[in-house]
């Protein structure tokens, strides 16, 4: 599903990253550790085509995503890649369902009730789609996240750090909850953070 | 969605939303009143000097001589003698000679002796009743009826002087035997009369004032005249004419009122001035309230640009904020304006008997709304042309 290949890249001449190769298959998780500046973000950004690598290979479903337009890329991120961040940050004006509704609407598709009330009762937060995101806790935030990252249906799930944020007991859901919906979906699953913790649930490991 | 949007994002900053919506109000409120008011004014001054060249009467300000005898509504200059009028009505460039005489009222309502050509003059309609015939007998307008509640039959003693405090003519009681249509003239604030009645009813007063040598056969006295000519020609020679060689004065209302308008112009464009100012800090408003939300949604912009949001289409979505605010402006400027101008239309009526309850949309508020759109556009579309430079990577990884 997701292969890439030699990834490098350089936000100054003194410092250049260089990524291991890797590759993760439909269903499957990857769990990417390491500690800070080892290039985590940087990695996740480039994956998600945010950035542009200066050399080496992305390929999702064997279609070469390393040097497209910043408008194809927009478009290719919005259907094809679900992204939960560190940080959960949403439209603080709109509701949680309309949220949702967003990335639906953002990457042209239809706006899906029926999938954002799906996605609400499996993740647990059904009874919060009116509320506005600023008044939910921490692992709430967390979960809707997650939820608007499967809004499209995407191939590869990519999540940054999506455990830090929170204790022992809301990881251990967190990740779980990522596993099951991508698995359910069929989506690869890329999660990149320094949380320890991840270790003993993942076989795939690549440390930076 | 967008401008669902757009819309949840004004709700959510209520009181940034209410500034600049409130700043546009009055900036819209203030423009639209006076181009209301002005040009209602304007209409109502315009329509009662149609057909009159010039008016004849004591000398004094010619301003105020249109006013009392085509508006009725300074204090006139002074008495004159019929038959100098008259005389000056032989002139054969003369058409039409109209004399007016005033000197009491009714509530407030002025009692002018006139004759039937004044009633031919402003094309008049009878509701009920009949033409006065023999003096004490007076026919009312519209809008004087509707006020006092007289009805044809009913009797009333007229006050002395033109405001309603004035000492009772007591001893003698005018008559209602007609009421005319609203005819939106100046007519239909006034009760109107033959001369005859005016004098009748001074002359009782004169009796019982002393003035033995005085006989029967005294010159008649009017306040003034209107005067329609035949031709342009006598308005070429008989205004000079008359101000130069007899004790009368002529004055043109076209002029005086051009006069009024231009004094009245300064005033009115001032404020115009201070409103269009009102409208720029309105918009000035919109840029800052933006700015600084477009820095606190930085990471939102990212955001959702990651999810695929075009750049322009988040522009559009700040542009149409800026719309939004302006149009809610514009609209509850135009409501403000109208409880204004029928808050100022009851003054005048009570003051003036004058009315300017006119409602409708003005072609000049066309343009205003397209002015208060462009003020939104414009304080919009500066801040928010920082959508263009906003980096997703480097705003998401930071924030």
């Amino acid at each position: 599903m997701l292969a890439c290949s030699e990834l490098s890249f350089s936000y100054n001449s003194q410092k250049t990253f260089n990524f291991p190769s890797f590759s993760c298959e439909k269903g499957q998780t990857l769990l990417i550790l390491g500690n800070s500046g080892t290039g985590k973000t940087t990695l996740l950004h480039l994956l998600a085509l945010l950035l542009q690598p200066k050399s080496g290979s992305i390929q999702i479903k064997e279609h070469e995503l390393a040097h497209l337009s910043a408008k194809e890329a927009a478009q290719m991120r919005a259907n094809h890649l679900g992204i939960v961040y560190q940080k959960s940050h949403f439209v603080s004006s709109l509701s949680v369902l309309d949220n949702l509704l967003l990335a639906n609407y953002l990457a042209d598709q239809n706006q899906s009730k029926e999938q954002a009330l799906k996605l609400a009762q499996n993740l647990g937060f059904a009874d919060l789609l009116d509320k506005k995101t600023t008044l939910l806790s921490g692992g709430e935030q967390q979960r809707v996240s997650i939820a608007r990252a499967l809004m499209n249906n995407p191939d590869v799930i990519l999540a940054d750090e999506p455990t830090s944020n929170l204790d022992d007991e809301n990881c251990e859901k967190v990740v779980q909850l990522l596993e099951n919906q991508s698995k359910n979906i069929g989506a690869a699953l890329v999660i990149v953070t320094h949380d320890h913790r991840l270790k003993n649930i993942n076989k795939n490991i690549i440390t930076l | 969605m967008l401008f669902k949007i757009s819309w949840k994002n004004i709700v959510d900053k209520k009181l940034n939303s209410f500034l600049c919506i409130l700043l546009m109000t009055l900036g819209i409120a203030m423009i639209s009143l006076l181009m209301l008011l002005g040009k209602q004014l304007q209409d109502k001054f315009a329509k009662n000097i149609s057909g009159i060249d010039l008016v004849v009467g004591a000398k004094g300000s010619p301003l105020q001589l249109i006013l009392s005898s085509v508006y009725q509504i300074d204090n006139p200059t002074g008495n004159i003698y019929l038959e100098d009028v008259q005389a000056i009505a032989q002139n054969p460039l003369v058409k039409e000679m109209i004399p007016l005489s005033m000197g009491d009222n009714f509530q407030g309502y002025r009692i002018v002796g006139t004759n039937k050509k004044y009633f031919e003059h402003f094309k008049t309609q009878f509701e009920s009743g009949k033409m006065f015939k023999s003096n004490l007998e007076v026919v009312l307008g519209g809008q004087t009826a509707a006020n006092t509640n007289l009805k044809v039959g009913d009797t009333f003693a007229s006050s002395h002087g033109l405001d309603s405090e004035g000492e009772k003519h007591a001893e003698r009681n005018y008559k209602v035997v007609g009421v005319l249509e609203f005819n939106n003239s100046v007519v239909d604030n006034l009760i109107l009369t033959s001369l005859g009645s005016v004098w009748s009813i001074h002359e009782k007063h004169a009796e019982g004032e002393t003035h033995p040598e005085e006989d029967s056969t005294e010159r008649k006295e009017i306040t003034s005249a209107i005067i329609k000519f035949r031709s342009p020609m006598g308005m070429m020679a008989m205004p000079r004419n008359i101000n130069q060689n007899s004790k009368l004065q002529a004055a043109v209302p076209a002029i005086e009122v051009n006069r009024l308008f231009e004094l009245l112009g300064i005033g009115i464009e001032g404020l115009q001035f201070l409103a269009a100012v009102i409208m720029l800090i309105s918009g000035i408003s919109v840029f800052v309230s933006l700015y600084n939300s477009l820095k606190e949604r930085k990471y939102e912009m990212a955001l959702m640009l990651s999810m695929g949001a075009s750049r322009t289409r988040l522009f559009l979505m700040l542009l149409l904020e800026g719309i939004i605010l302006s149009f809610l402006g514009f609209v509850a400027g135009i409501l403000l304006s109208r409880i204004g101008i029928y808050l100022i239309s009851n003054a005048l009526n009570k003051k003036f008997h004058m009315n300017v309850s006119q409602f409708g949309l003005q072609i000049g508020e066309i343009y205003l709304f397209i002015g208060a759109l462009l003020v939104g556009i414009l304080a919009a579309s500066i801040p928010s042309i920082g959508i263009y430079r906003i980096n997703i990577s480097k705003t998401l990884a930071t924030e």
